[in-house]
């Protein structure tokens, strides 16, 4: 079972972090014309790195554990380095910015289901095949 | 855990504050010659100021938080034969600025636009969800 549980732990820890990235990209987008905002990110492959991490030390201990330990914690939420200048308003959100990480993350959460749904497949081809 | 349905609250929540944003700017330019309200003042021209709403971890929707009067002098109008022009023949309109409504009003469906493309989107990645494992 480890084996499984280790293929889905990923896409799930994946798929999660991507949901949470594409909704503070969203609030970005929400609060673009919001006075004093500050557009936030998250750092997906350092979030990424500690949740597969964590995941595998709590696997390696008894099983109970490890089912608790899929529940994971959010990745934390930084502000956006500003590269450009922030609005007269205090505002930080450049909408282009935002539009392109938002159909990147988009796509790469598309990505990620289409890798599980491929995987799940596999695995259904091996149980047909004995 | 749902952020994706967070999403949709999100940009839900700008898309109201982005329209009665729109609402605001429809009465500025409806009244911009009313020179009598019910209160026998000229019209004021109004503007929201939005603020945002925590929604989660590090995510925020938006709400209006007040709709503010434009401090800006009433235009002074040129035209003896009114019947609410003072002494010197000049009658006070509202403070609208038309121009600068025009903008807002473009900016205002832009940003209506954007989210609602990141509701499309967030739909669109549920119901990628929803069907994995279908085929």
């Amino acid at each position: 079972m480890t084996k499984i549980d280790d293929m889905f732990n990923f896409h799930q820890s994946a798929l999660r972090l991507r949901a949470q990235r594409q909704e503070v990209i969203a609030s970005n987008i929400a609060n673009a014309d919001t006075p004093n905002y500050k557009a936030k990110d998250i750092d997906f492959a350092k979030a990424l790195n500690e949740a597969v991490i964590a995941s595998s030390t709590a696997m390696g201990g008894n099983s109970t554990q490890g089912v608790t330990a899929q529940i994971g914690e959010p990745a934390p939420v930084q502000y956006r380095s500003a590269i450009t200048q922030a609005s007269v308003d205090g505002n930080s959100v450049d909408s282009e910015v935002e539009r392109n990480s938002f159909i990147d993350n988009a796509l790469r959460y598309e990505a990620s289901v289409g890798m599980v749904n491929s995987d799940i497949k596999d695995m259904l081809a091996v149980l047909q095949n004995s | 855990m749902s952020s994706l349905f967070n999403v949709l609250n999100i940009s839900g929540s700008a898309m109201s504050a982005q329209s009665q944003r729109l609402n605001t700017v429809a009465s500025n330019l409806a009244n911009v010659d009313s020179a009598a309200g019910p209160d026998g003042k000229p019209y004021k021209a109004k503007q929201v100021v939005f603020s945002e709403v925590a929604q989660s971890v590090g995510a925020s929707g938006v709400k209006v938080s007040k709709v503010i009067e434009d401090k800006a002098p009433f235009r002074m109008e040129h035209d003896p034969s009114n019947p609410l022009a003072d002494e010197n023949g000049y009658v006070s309109m509202p403070n609208v600025n038309a121009t600068q409504e025009m903008v807002n009003m473009i900016s205002t469906s832009r940003a209506y636009q954007n989210n609602v493309e990141t509701m499309n989107a967030a739909k669109s990645m549920l119901l990628k969800t929803l069907s994995i494992g279908q085929g």
